[in-house]
Parts: structure tokens; C-alpha cells; sequence
């Protein structure tokens, strides 16, 4: 059968040739269709005579069946090479930035602050808060440093004029949440402190961290331990710690904490002014005359506290190096903190 | 303090370098300052803590480093000088209780013209004392040694006797160095028959005072009790070695000592002739040292170690204190010169201090598991912090001292408590709001060209009232320039300024954290420092929170905004409190949307038209979001077109476009009657 070996060759050359889904359609359209050529052939089997008819139409039946897998077979490859070329129209420059607002981020002194919060929580302390404004009570009466007292020179007090003040330290807080709370208590009061003092070093407006820890048989070894403990979880580092004597009028014995420098390690730099020591915080263990005065009985409990600045810690563990820079508020330095 | 390496040797044997001796005294509570050299001397700058004024001379930080080392003290003999003239000065002590013990002497024929000795005068250079004559020069030589302080007067300006007395009220006194200060009854001073002559334990008066040409003096040595001192200085704005000394304790048993090493200096330098050492003396009135019992049991446990107590008993043999031994431990009298020792906790101190802080060893402490309140309701710091954060604001921490000026002109009818002592006049009241403080960092950040402003605080304000001042934990935010950072994907209209309703979703993104936005509403509010047409007050339940608005245009120039900054101020605890809520069950059948154009008058709100829609449907209506307004061109002038989607849905059914029909029907109808609202085809 000649006419349909022709046919086929021909639906198949068209077939290969058709370039897009469209042009495809239009082959199969012109082939197999309702008014299609193969269809036509189909239809015209009725003039041939009854013996031929049965060969002919198994013939154009194969035909049929050929054009349509080719059909099939060509639209599949047309189909992947119309995704193929989506595909590429569709590349974006994955290098380009995304779109929208930029992150903002905390505060340094904040982050530092929620740093410290966290690891002495978990360690089983409460947090503890108090005013700003404080009275003389709270601020030096109770704590062991009367009127006059010498050690009060050390503290450059802002005052209204109704005699209350800006609490000078976050000491007061130890006073509030013994009489607010009873022994035992393990709390730490972090918060905004003030001093009239305003230079290179000091502002006037800065934080501090308040630690009071009163037990049956608390010790200076738990006080140690304690301070070892935190200072070495906040820089995340095996660091020396020593304790100096000192005088706070509100514990007895007092020390100061130093540790190895962070940055030398110890071996001496500028941070450190070559000693390998940071002066860290206070501490010692609760005078017993301010554990009376917060109705705490002195006989039964002993007690440690510290005091750390908020500030310095931070500075440490970002590498400030200008306590102003805190203050400043100036964006391009706040822009750098936007990590947790 | 400043310590001379080569002064110190004369008074007892040191067995270490500059620098080893720097850690000891370090380790032993006198903080190394620093090291300076005065010649082939070395200069120690040493830390010394208000309660030990006994080691603030040679001889006091020699008795520290024997304490440590065990060696004896060698400093110079006591030695009386002999008196050649039989001429004293009348001395009459009325306060003996402010002064047990007043030396004097009187010493003729000196000759203050002399030149001081070199050895002398370098030693004075070593503590920065400069060299004035010999009388001076001996009495701050014997105040740096012996740490007593002492005053000398030109006998011929002496008039009829001293007398040690409290001041009169209203009375002056010039002081040597020509000031001239009011004194009160409660302050001790020197006089003569004339008047004062000088602030006991403080300064000297201008009248009395030795000269050039000085021949005759009158040698002054007392003890003054540190109560009778303490403040006094500090009040009148003075601040002395003398008083230092006095304000934290002289050895009383030194006065006569140190006069006699006066006197052998001075005649040794200037010659003259010595009158007998007189004293007016109460010992009924010296400080008394008390016995103090240090139990072994609390030494124990207030260090968390024990120490040996033969070790014990060297420590305070070593510190020249008596220690007894009594059944529970110790009874111990510490020495005249130590003011510091009055309770148990000061002896474990010392036993501490001696064999080394290090040497007591960490110990965990007992950690008893216990479980803290922590209430849901409580706004998480973090988390809020972070949820601002992620939305483009970064925190700022401003004093909490502001401009009484900006403040009064955003907040003019909110008082605000002023300090008595400002650092400056720009920061002498406490803020009324986080607002003062953020406006000043926002044009401080518009000056060093960051264009686009976003920060936000945390902080406490101060609410003056009648009685207590009221501290509010407050957070706020300020916003400014462009909405977007400038960007490739956000095209040039898409970036215009940020306005009242960026911040306002900024907002209600932190008031959605509390789990409980539909109790917040805003309503249009006057505040006069925000524009009149773009402010809010926001309200939780019917409670006032907070603020939100736009610097009015005044002030936007005033402070220099190239562009007005959007403000928001909440309440933290009040505003943010957490409601966690419960589950509410989630429908399984399908929601319907209808939208409607609204056409209302321009002055009908938002929430009237809400809250109208709300009651004319019924509680199958689910949502009614508002996804345009529109005004302009095929509307009547003074109204707007509103176009809300409502959301229908069924707990228990499909709904069926009758039940939906009918609810739009009813919402249309209350919307004509109530608000006389067109529907817009």
C-alpha cells in the first residue's frame, strides 16, 4: 500500500519539522482531524472493493497509530523544550539583595545585660527591681554609710530638692528584696545607676549589675565560686580570677574581682594597662548591719553580694572601646549590634 | 597615696622589689596604682580604701609590710627633744569630747629663711608636696611619716591663749589660703582671744599663719575624734590631707611623738629653741579600742574554710593586735591606730586578708531547687525588644535626664521633677517621656547624614505628682525618612516617607504579640506636641496606653527634621500585657466573600463604620477587612469610598448564597440608615 506508506512519511516530516505546540496542533489537525488527510484515507476505504477493503483499512489503521505516538512523542520533547527555555528566560540574579525593611537589632548594653540575665537565672537567681529615685535610707543609711561617712565623698550624688535622689548604685535593691522577700534569697537587680561625674570614663547615667545571695552557711568560697562561675560563662572562657581586699561600708570582708584580661589573656596589653588584670566588680559578704537593717536576723544568716558594671561588661565582650560610644545613640555604632 | 620605695626601707626591711612589692600590698587591699620614679627613688601610687586612714604615712604601710614579711619596724627613734626656754602657751580645750588630746610647744628664734635639706625636700617632691620653708615643710614631712597631722602658728599673731571651741553661728574665717567661709556650730574650730584662727583638723586661718619672716611659732598637734570632722570639709566645699586624715582616724596615742620628731626636725633644719611639750589630755574621751570576740565557728563559716588557729594567732600578733584565747576562739583588742576593727565579720576579714584571698578555695553552694513566679501576663523584655528589632528599629538608650526646654515644648503640662545639682543645664530634668531623649538622637543622627531613622527605647519615666514621684517603664519609638531603605526592588514611588500608618503596623505587629488586639482601639487625639490631624491615643480596653502620631510641623522645623518624624509611646506593662488566650476551634467548612464600596462622608472613621457593620450582621460575618479608600473623581466632594471584603463562615455548615445575601442585605441597610452610606456599584 503505497498511499499510506506516502502519508506516513509525509504526516512524519511535518511532524518533525512543526517547531512549537502550535504549529504541532496544527499537523495533528491536518492528519488525524475531523476533515484530516489520514482521516480522509479512513473514510474512503468504503469505495474500495470488499476484498481490498479489510488489507487497506489494517493499513491506514497502522498509519494512524504511527502518526499519533510520533504526534505524542513530539509534543513531549516540544513540551520540555518549552520549560527548558522557561527556565532560562526565568533566571534571576540570586545575588541581588532581598527586598523590603532591614533588621534593627539591641541595645549593646542591653544584649549584655539579657546575657547576664540568662546565665544567672539559670543558675537559680530571681530578678529583683527598685526605683530609681531612691532615699537616703535605701541608698546609704541602710547600707552601712551614714551621714558624713567618708566613703559617701566617693559617691557624686545627684539630688532633688525634697532630699530624695538617683540612686548611686543598684546596692539599694539588696535592702528592698531582703525586706520585701525574707532570707534565704539568691537575686540579682540589674539597672540604671547615676553619678555627677561626666568624662572620658565615666558618664553620667550608667548600669550596673547587683548580686545578693543570703543563705544559713553562705561563704566567701560560695561568693568565689559564684563570680568564677558567671564571669567565666559570660565570656565563654577558662579565665584566672583574683580577689583583692577592699572596703565597701556595706560588707565585711570586701574584695575586689580581677580577671585575666580578656583580650592578652593575661600576657599584658593596652586594655588591661599591661598588669593582665581587668578590674571586674565588687563583692564581699553582707555586712551584718545591713542584713539587720533589712530585718534579716544576723546571727542565723551570712549573705554575699556584688556589684559588676553593665557597661564595662559590654565592653569587654564587644570590644568597645569609648564608654560614650554607649550613649551616643549614633546609628552607624547601633548598626553593628544586630545579632541576638 | 604615693609611697617612697627608699623611705619605706628606713622604717622596715623589704625584702622585695618595687614591683613584687606593688603585688603584695596589692593582693593585701592597697591597689597599685602605678609606679614613678623621683631620682634613683621609686614612687609607689597606691590605692587607699576611706576605712584605713592608718596607712595613709610611711610609717602605716611599714606596719602593713611587716605584717606580711614577719620583720620588725626600724624607722627613726622616739627621742624627746630637751626644752631650753620655759615658755608655753596657754591652751583651753572646751570641747574635750571633739578634741581628747591638744600638744603644743612653743619654739623661739627659728629661722624660717633657711633652705630646706635636699633629702627633705625630695622626699616631700615624692608625695608632689612642694617645698614652701622649713616650718612647713617639717609639718608635711611628719604628716607624710607619721600620717599626723599638725599646724603651726606664728606665736607674735597669737592673742591671750587657744581655745578649742565650736564655732559661734554667723562667724567667718579667712583660712590660709585666702578664702573666706561661713562656719556653722557644729564645726570645731581653733581661736584666740580674737576670734578663730583656724578649722581644727582642716585649715588654717590667714591671720595666724607662718610667714618668711616668722622667728617664734606655736607648734599645734591634736587629735580630733573623725566625727567631729567628717562632712565638715566637704560642706565648705574643702578638701585637705588634714582632713582626710582626720575624717577616717589618727592614731590618738601619736600627738606627742610626732612632736617630738617635729621639733628635732625643725631645730635641726632652722634652729630656735624648744619650750616644753604641753598637753591638754581627757582620756576619759580617747577612743577606747573594745576587745571584739572572733568565734572559730564563724570564721569558719563566713569563709567557707577553716584556717589554722595558730595561724590565726600570728595574724594578729603580726598586725600588733592582743589576742586571747577563749573557749569559743578569740578575744582580740586591735590597736590604737585601727578604727576599723569593731565587729567579729572585721577580724575574719583581716585573718582573710592576711593568709591570701586565693588561698580559700570556690565552693558551689548548696543549690536548692526552687521555682520563680513567672507570670504569663508579663510582656517578655526580649522578645519585645526583638520584635521592634526585626522591623527596623534599633534600641537607644538616652539619659534619663533631658532639656528642661524641649521637654516643656512637647509636654507643657506634664511637671517634671528638676534635679538640685544637674550635670548641666541641658540635662537637669528627669524625663516625663522617652520622647525628649529620642528626638534629640534622631536629629543628632539626621546631622551625621543617616537619613533614615528608626529607634526605639525602654526605659523609665518619671511622673511628678503630689508626694512620691511615679517611675513608669515606658517604650517608645521614632521613625524618619524614607519608608524603605533605598533599594533595587522596591521602585522609586514605593519608597516615599514613612508616615502615621507605617508605624501604626509597626505598632499593632508588637500589640498582636500580646495575644489580645482586639482590645486595642485608637482614637484621634490632641496632644500638642503632635500634628492635631495625625495623632492618637490608644487605648486598651477603654484604658489610655499610649500615643502614636506625627512631630506637629512646628516643632518638625524647630528641631531641624528634614522629614516630620512619626512618635509612639506605650505604657510597657500596662500596654503589653500578655493575654495567652485559649484555643478557639477552627471551622472546617468553606468561608464566602462578598466586597462592598461603601460611600460614606469623609468624617465617619473607620471604627464607626466597623463597628456599624459589626452590629448589623449577624455572627456568621467572620472578617471585614478594608482593601481600598478611595477619593476623587466620581465622588461628591467631602465623602470617601471604602471597599470592604466580608468574610462569612459557619461553624456546622455550608453556607449558601441565600444565608450570605441576607447578611449583606442587613449590613447594607443599617450602613444607609445609620451612616447614611451609598453602595457603589
Amino acid at each position: 500500500m503505497n498511499d499510506a506508506a506516502e502519508l506516513v512519511a509525509r504526516a512524519l516530516g511535518a511532524i518533525a519539522s512543526s517547531a512549537d505546540l502550535g504549529s504541532l496542533d496544527a499537523v495533528r489537525v491536518q492528519w488525524l482531524g475531523k476533515k484530516g488527510e489520514l482521516t480522509a484515507a479512513l473514510k474512503s476505504l468504503g469505495s474500495l472493493p470488499e476484498g481490498k477493503r479489510r488489507a487497506a483499512g489494517q493499513d491506514i489503521n497502522a498509519a494512524k497509530a504511527q502518526v499519533q505516538s510520533a504526534l505524542e512523542a513530539r509534543r513531549a520533547e516540544l513540551e520540555r523544550r518549552q520549560v527548558e527555555e522557561e527556565l532560562i528566560a526565568g533566571r534571576i540574579d540570586v545575588t541581588l539583595p532581598g527586598r523590603g525593611e532591614e533588621r534593627g537589632g539591641l541595645h549593646p548594653v542591653t544584649l549584655a545585660r539579657l546575657r547576664i540575665e540568662t546565665l544567672f537565672t539559670r543558675a537559680g537567681f530571681d530578678l529583683a527591681v527598685g526605683p530609681e529615685i531612691e532615699d537616703d535610707f535605701h541608698n546609704f543609711e541602710a547600707l552601712n554609710i551614714p551621714v558624713n561617712h567618708p566613703a559617701r565623698a566617693l559617691h557624686d550624688t545627684f539630688y532633688f530638692p525634697d532630699g530624695k535622689l538617683l540612686r548611686t548604685h543598684t546596692s539599694p535593691v539588696q535592702i528592698r528584696a531582703m525586706l520585701a522577700r525574707g532570707a534565704p534569697l539568691a537575686v540579682i537587680a540589674p539597672g540604671r545607676v547615676y553619678r555627677c561625674d561626666h568624662d572620658l570614663t565615666h558618664s553620667p547615667m550608667f548600669h550596673q549589675l547587683e548580686g545578693l545571695v543570703v543563705g544559713e552557711n553562705v561563704s566567701f568560697a560560695n561568693l568565689k565560686a559564684c563570680l568564677h562561675g558567671f564571669l567565666g560563662g559570660f565570656f565563654e572562657r577558662d579565665l584566672s580570677m583574683r580577689l583583692r581586699p577592699s572596703y565597701f561600708p556595706f560588707t565585711e570582708p570586701s574584695a575586689e574581682v580581677d580577671i585575666s584580661c580578656v583580650f592578652c589573656a593575661g600576657a599584658g596589653c593596652r586594655t588591661c594597662k599591661q598588669t593582665g588584670w581587668l578590674e571586674i566588680a565588687g563583692c564581699g559578704m553582707v555586712h551584718p548591719n545591713v542584713l539587720t537593717a533589712s530585718g534579716v536576723d544576723a546571727e542565723r544568716y551570712t549573705g554575699y553580694a556584688f556589684g559588676a558594671g553593665i557597661d564595662r561588661l559590654a565592653m569587654l565582650l564587644y570590644g568597645v572601646n569609648d564608654l560614650r560610644l554607649f550613649f551616643e545613640n549614633d546609628l552607624r555604632f547601633l548598626r553593628q549590634f544586630q545579632a541576638f | 597615696m604615693k609611697l617612697s620605695y627608699e623611705w619605706l626601707k628606713e622604717w622596715v626591711a623589704v625584702p622585695w622589689d618595687v614591683g613584687e612589692l606593688g603585688s603584695r600590698l596589692t593582693m593585701a587591699g592597697f591597689e597599685l596604682e602605678g609606679i614613678a620614679t623621683n631620682g634613683e627613688d621609686s614612687i609607689l601610687e597606691l590605692g587607699v580604701t576611706p576605712n584605713r586612714g592608718d596607712v595613709m604615712s610611711v610609717l602605716g604601710l611599714a606596719r602593713e609590710v611587716a605584717a606580711l614579711t614577719g620583720a620588725p619596724m626600724t624607722g627613726p627613734a622616739f627621742r624627746p627633744v630637751a626644752a631650753e626656754l620655759p615658755d608655753t602657751f596657754p591652751v583651753q580645750v572646751d570641747d574635750p569630747q571633739a578634741c581628747p588630746t591638744f600638744c603644743g610647744r612653743v619654739i623661739r628664734g627659728v629661722n624660717n629663711q633657711a633652705v630646706t635639706p635636699g633629702w627633705l625636700t625630695a622626699r616631700l617632691q615624692s608625695a608632689d608636696v612642694r617645698s614652701v620653708s622649713p616650718i612647713v615643710d617639717v609639718t608635711n614631712y611628719v604628716l607624710l611619716e607619721l600620717g599626723q597631722p599638725m599646724h603651726a602658728y606664728d606665736l607674735t599673731t597669737l592673742r591671750g591663749e587657744i581655745r578649742v571651741r565650736r564655732a559661734r553661728s554667723a562667724e567667718r574665717l579667712q583660712l590660709l589660703d585666702a578664702r573666706t567661709v561661713d562656719l556653722s556650730d557644729d564645726m570645731l574650730v581653733i581661736a584666740d582671744r580674737d576670734g578663730a584662727v583656724g578649722l581644727a583638723g582642716i585649715m588654717g586661718g590667714a591671720r595666724t599663719a607662718v610667714a618668711t619672716a616668722t622667728r617664734d611659732v606655736f607648734l599645734e598637734v591634736a587629735f580630733f575624734a573623725p566625727s567631729a570632722i567628717q562632712g565638715r570639709a566637704r560642706r565648705l566645699g574643702l578638701q585637705t590631707d588634714a582632713s582626710q586624715h582626720y575624717e577616717r582616724g589618727v592614731d590618738p596615742t601619736l600627738p606627742e611623738r610626732a612632736m617630738e620628731r617635729a621639733s628635732a626636725l625643725l631645730i635641726e633644719i632652722a634652729g630656735g629653741r624648744v619650750g616644753p611639750l604641753t598637753q591638754v589630755h581627757s582620756s576619759q574621751h580617747e577612743p577606747k579600742r573594745l576587745p571584739v570576740s572572733l568565734r572559730r565557728t564563724q570564721l569558719a563559716r563566713l569563709l567557707g574554710t577553716s584556717v589554722d588557729p595558730e595561724r590565726v594567732t600570728a595574724v594578729f600578733a603580726a598586725l600588733q593586735m592582743k589576742a586571747r584565747a577563749i573557749p569559743s576562739g578569740w578575744e582580740v583588742t586591735p590597736p590604737p591606730h585601727r578604727f576599723d576593727i569593731t565587729i567579729e565579720a572585721d577580724l575574719i576579714e583581716e585573718v582573710a586578708r592576711m593568709v591570701g584571698f586565693d588561698t580559700i578555695a570556690e565552693r558551689d553552694g548548696d543549690a536548692a531547687h526552687h521555682f520563680p513566679d513567672v507570670p504569663r501576663a508579663r510582656p517578655p523584655e526580649a522578645a519585645v525588644l526583638e520584635v521592634m528589632s526585626a522591623r527596623g528599629y534599633h534600641e537607644a538608650i538616652t539619659y534619663a535626664f533631658v532639656d528642661p526646654q524641649l521637654q516643656q515644648r512637647l509636654f507643657p503640662d506634664r511637671p517634671a521633677l528638676a534635679l538640685g545639682n544637674p550635670i548641666s543645664s541641658d540635662l537637669s530634668v528627669m524625663r516625663v517621656s522617652l520622647w525628649p531623649g529620642l528626638l534629640r538622637a534622631a536629629a543628632e543622627n539626621q546631622r551625621r547624614q543617616q537619613d533614615r531613622i528608626r529607634l526605639l527605647e525602654h526605659g523609665v519615666c518619671f511622673v511628678a505628682g503630689n508626694g512620691a514621684a511615679l517611675e513608669i517603664d515606658m517604650l517608645a519609638g521614632i521613625a524618619c525618612g524614607e519608608r524603605l531603605p533605598e533599594q533595587w526592588g522596591v521602585p522609586r514611588p514605593g519608597r516615599e516617607r514613612v508616615d502615621f500608618f507605617d508605624v501604626k503596623a509597626d505598632l499593632e505587629s508588637l500589640l498582636a504579640a500580646t495575644g489580645a488586639p482586639d482590645a486595642f482601639s485608637f482614637e484621634a487625639g490632641q496632644l500638642s506636641c503632635l500634628h492635631p490631624g495625625r495623632a492618637a491615643r490608644l487605648l486598651r480596653q477603654a484604658r489610655p496606653v499610649g500615643w502614636i502620631g506625627e512631630l506637629h510641623p512646628e516643632i518638625v522645623r524647630e528641631l531641624d527634621f528634614t522629614y516630620p518624624p512619626i512618635l509612639f509611646e506605650v505604657e510597657f506593662y500596662d500596654a503589653l500585657r500578655v493575654d495567652p488566650g485559649a484555643y478557639a476551634e477552627v471551622s472546617r467548612f468553606p468561608m464566602v466573600r462578598r466586597d462592598l464600596a461603601i460611600v460614606i462622608d469623609e468624617n465617619v472613621s473607620l471604627s464607626a463604620l466597623r463597628e456599624r457593620v459589626t452590629l448589623s450582621s449577624s455572627s456568621l460575618l467572620r472578617q471585614c477587612r478594608v482593601f481600598d479608600v478611595y477619593r476623587g473623581p466620581g465622588l461628591e466632594t467631602g465623602t470617601k469610598s471604602i471597599a470592604l471584603g466580608l468574610i462569612f463562615q459557619d461553624f456546622s455548615r455550608t453556607l449558601t448564597d441565600e444565608d450570605v445575601d441576607q447578611n449583606v442585605a442587613s449590613i447594607v441597610a443599617g450602613l444607609r440608615v445609620s451612616l447614611n452610606a451609598k453602595i457603589r456599584e
